[in-house]
This record gives structure tokens, sequence and C-alpha cells, in this order.
């Protein structure tokens, strides 16, 4: 079998390149290793019970007479209505530090006024950090590395507001430890903060049945359960893809969103000196809690907490199991939605060390499944009104179960912090997109499959 | 086609990328992008609903020739008269 292309990967990027280069008559096939599609992005069931993995909120919301912004951008490469999402805004969001809070709406200026309210001093600075953020061509493939935390504190001098701008920034998709990228930093910010977050009814199920719908309408093959063995290279070019399952299939290009590294150690020929990132680091693991009630009846309207129980926060690599000092508690309840959802939810995310966890099997594996996520609610519940009696099911995901679901090393679902912006390899016909390739969220894994599609096989 | 149904076929293009503007009022000869918001990468997908749909190659050098309604009709007129 001859392709035009083949994607390894059925995530959001790989099923938004695949509806670009199906659309436009090419043989497409995506590989995807597991039964279901969605990546880093997907679905599961636990006793019946629906739950989403990775999707909190979709970022980058805008009304519908925006026309320049990602997601409408998406949408029409995509040949897609807003409708088919079925996007419902969020209520309101927080950064919850001990000593301030600032809340956040999808309206920027609600946003803006809450800075101006907490941290007066700063304002004229945070207007001078918003011009320069409004004038970055934070899609530029070219782009060098800045460091972002060096260019926001030459604006902002008060150190309680850096951190709390870093805080949701990072967890929803810094790659490096500590710092970000000024690229990733603004792409994050706009997405986040100026455009804003909201989810479909049916959660990150909806995003992907368009998805999957719209590229096998438009003549796209997708094989599930069909891991790759191997790229087979000769000289400059992968020359064939070596199924698990033995079968060998051709293509003239590759895309792959499988990870820069992991990719790259698919190789037959792999030489490591090639290597041009490093592994990520930053795990994480999340508990799932259903509630017997909504969330709102307990008095909890908030749709994502970002909290952090110090003023310094650090993003990294815990040296314990994981790091209940900060985190996210996302409730998927409190969006717009003209029909309440089925069941109460609480998720919270904390980060993890995937080391630690990956040493642990069998009963002490559960066992300290158990411990975290008691930690994790004893530490919520600071924040949020003490729901722990009408827990009726929980689920628990630590970096172990990412590593196991989506390949990605150290369960690391932002991937290498040394983005291939440009998705070239140092072979001919493969290309990177997705997480690695480094625009990111949902919105920005569609982006990524998209231009990378249109860059190198379009074009 | 005729220049008729060269222009409608356009139009037809461009509706189906950006559904949602009002092309009932475009004007011909002023530049298509300062009468609704196209951005790049909705130019180059109008060249390639051209290929997909009618075999049309436009090379790069070319692009300023479809800036218009008018200026498209002009320049396709040879390519897709056999259409």
């Amino acid at each position: 079998m001859h392709y035009d292309a083949i994607i390894i990967g059925a995530g959001m990027s790989g099923l938004a390149a695949g509806i670009r280069l199906a659309y436009f008559d090419k043989k497409v096939c995506i590989l995807e290793k597991h039964s279901r599609v969605g990546g880093l992005n997907s679905f599961y069931e636990r006793s019946g019970h629906n739950f989403d993995v990775g999707l909190h909120a979709m970022t980058n919301f805008v009304p519908k007479d925006v026309k320049s912004a990602p997601l409408p951008k998406l949408l029409r490469q995509l040949r897609l209505r807003v409708e088919a999402f079925d996007l419902s805004q969020q209520k309101i969001s927080v950064i919850s530090f001990p000593e301030k809070s600032l809340r956040f709406t999808n309206e920027f200026d609600f946003f803006v006024h809450e800075v101006e309210e907490n941290f007066p001093a700063q304002i004229d600075n945070f207007q001078r950090l918003l011009k320069t953020i409004f004038e970055y061509d934070e899609l530029s493939l070219k782009a060098r590395p800045v460091s972002s935390r060096q260019v926001v504190s030459s604006f902002i001098s008060d150190p309680l507001l850096i951190e709390m701008l870093f805080c949701p920034l990072m967890y929803y998709g810094s790659a490096q430890e500590e710092d970000m990228d000024l690229a990733q930093f603004v792409i994050m910010f706009k997405s986040i903060f100026c455009e804003g977050f909201a989810r479909p009814h049916a959660g990150v199920r909806q995003i992907l049945n368009v998805l999957v719908n719209k590229y096998k309408e438009c003549g796209g093959e997708l094989r599930t359960q069909c891991g790759v063995q191997t790229l087979k290279t000769a000289g400059s070019r992968v020359k064939s893809v070596l199924l698990e399952n033995g079968d060998e299939i051709v293509a003239d290009n590759i895309m792959s969103s499988a990870g820069y590294l992991e990719t790259m150690r698919l190789l037959s020929d792999l030489d490591t000196s090639r290597l041009k990132s490093s592994a990520g680091q930053l795990s994480f693991m999340e508990c799932i809690l259903v509630l017997d009630r909504e969330p709102v009846e307990m008095g909890h309207d908030t749709a994502i907490t970002f909290y952090n129980n110090s003023d310094k926060f650090f993003y990294g690599r815990p040296d314990s199991l994981i790091d209940t000092s900060s985190g996210v508690i996302c409730c998927p309840n409190n969006f717009k939605f003209p029909n309440p959802l089925p069941e109460g939810i609480i998720r919270i995310t904390n980060m993890a060390n995937f080391d630690l966890w990956n040493r642990l099997d069998g009963q002490e594996y559960k066992t300290q499944k158990t411990r975290c996520l008691d930690a994790a609610l004893k530490e919520v519940v600071k924040l949020v009104p003490d729901f722990r009696d009408s827990i009726v099911f929980t689920d628990v995901f630590t970096p172990k179960t990412i590593h196991k679901y989506t390949g990605h090393i150290n369960g690391a679902p932002y991937g290498t912090p040394d983005k291939v912006k440009d998705g070239r390899t140092h072979l001919d016909n493969l290309f990177i997109c997705g997480t690695d390739q480094g625009f990111l969220g949902i919105v920005g894994a569609m982006l990524s499959g998209i231009s990378m599609a249109n860059l190198h096989v379009l074009m | 086609m005729t220049r008729e149904e060269i222009q409608s076929t356009i139009l037809d293009v461009i509706a189906g990328i950006v559904p949602d503007e009002d092309l009932s009022n475009l004007k011909g000869d002023v530049r298509i992008r300062d009468q609704i918001e196209l951005d790049s990468m909705d130019f180059l997908d109008i060249i390639m609903e051209l290929r997909k749909r009618y075999g049309v190659e436009v090379p790069e050098e070319d692009y300023m020739e479809l800036s218009t309604l008018d200026g498209s009709v002009v320049y396709l007129e040879p390519l897709m008269k056999d259409s």
C-alpha cells in the first residue's frame, strides 16, 4: 500500500492534519496505537461514568464575530462550523494564592480590572507587558527561545503578581520547568486570559467525534490498534513504516505526533548524536471525583481554580510522588451549559514524579494512589467547600498511566522543552506535529497539525 | 465556463471557506481582503480549492492576480474556459 502521507497518532494534531490532507485529495492513513482516538486528550469509562483525559477546558474561546483568532482560523481550515463543537463558556476561574486571588472570565477587561484592584501599583507595568504581548508574533516558526520570566520581570516589579500570572500558564502547557519560552508564554496568555475557557457538553468526545467524522467524510483512512514498530530509513528518507502487526506500508511523507524523541526512537538507524532535544520531566497525577450533587449546590461555582499555597510558585518535577503545594481544580459542571451535566465532577491535577511512580507495582501502587488522593483532597478542601462526604466514585491516574496510554517519555504530556517549531527532522520526509512542534492546548494541537500539513505536504 | 460562471465559482469557493461572510456586495475592482476578513491561510485555501475542484494550478508568482474578483476572473478565464 502506498500513501501520500502517513500520520502517526490520532490525537488532536494528527486528526486535524489528516482532515487537511484528505480534504485536498491526498491518500492518507492515520495509525493509532490504541483502540480509541484522542491521544493526550482522550476519554474512558469506569463503572458507567464517562471521564475525559487531558481536557479540563478548551482554551481560545472567542465570540462568533471574532475571525482572526486561532479557534475560528482552525475551524475555517477544517471546513467546520463552531456549532459543531457545542461549546459553552466558563462561569469564572481563579488564580488563588494565600494573600491574593485573581479571578478571570472570558471578558479580558474583567481580568485587567482584577489585576488593577489587587495590584494597583502594578497596573501601568501590566499594561506595558500587555503591549509587548499583543505585539509579539508567537506563531513565527523562526523565533529564538527567550526567557519569559526575564521578560515579564522586566515589566512587573511585584514578584507575587509574576508568580500568579505564571501559575495557570505553566500548568496548562509548559514543558519546561520553572520558566517558559516567550512564544509559549504569549500563546498561553492569549489563549487563557485574552480569549477564554469553554467546554462541549459531552466533553472531549464531542470534539473527537467531529474530527473523526470529518476525516472519514473526506476519505481518510484511520487504523486503530495499529502501533508503529519501526520507521525504516534509507539515506535521508523514511522508506517504509513497519507496523507492530508485521505489515509494512509506504508513504511519500510521514507526519508524527508521537513526540520528537518518541518518533526518533522508532527509526531503524537512530543516531543519538542527531537528537536535538531532551526528554520532558513534567508529569501529573489527576484525581477524578464523582459527586452525588452539583458542586454549585455546595457553593462552588468556579470552573478552574489554579492554586498555590505559598507566595512562591514552583513548577517542576517534585522529589516526592506528588506535590500538593500547588494544583488545578477543574469543575466541568461550572460552564454555562443549556442543560446540566449528568453528574457532579471535580478533577484535581498535581505535579508528580514519573520515576517514583514507575517503580511502584501492584498493591503498593494502589496504596500510594489512595494516599496521594487523600493528600490532594486535604489541600483542595482548604480552597473549595469540603465535598468529601459527597464523593460517590473516584478514579486516579498517574504519570505511569499517562506513559502507558500515550507513549510519552516520563509520562510528560507536554513533551520535550525543546520544541521543533518548523516540524523538520534530519530526514527529508519525516515531520513532527502536535505537542513537540510547540503550539499548545487542544486548539494549539489542531493548529499544529494543520500548519505542518500545509507547510510540508500541501504546499 | 463563461466569465459569469467563473465569477460565481470563485464566490462559491470563498463562501465555502468563510461561510459567515456576506459576499453579495463584494466589489469586483477592490481587493477582496479589504472587503471581507480573509487571512493568508484563507487565501491559500482559495488557490487550493481551485486546484482540487478544477485542476487549476496557480503558481505563487501569480497570486497577486487573484487579489480582486475581476482580476481573478480575467486570470482564470483561459485556464477554466474548458471546465
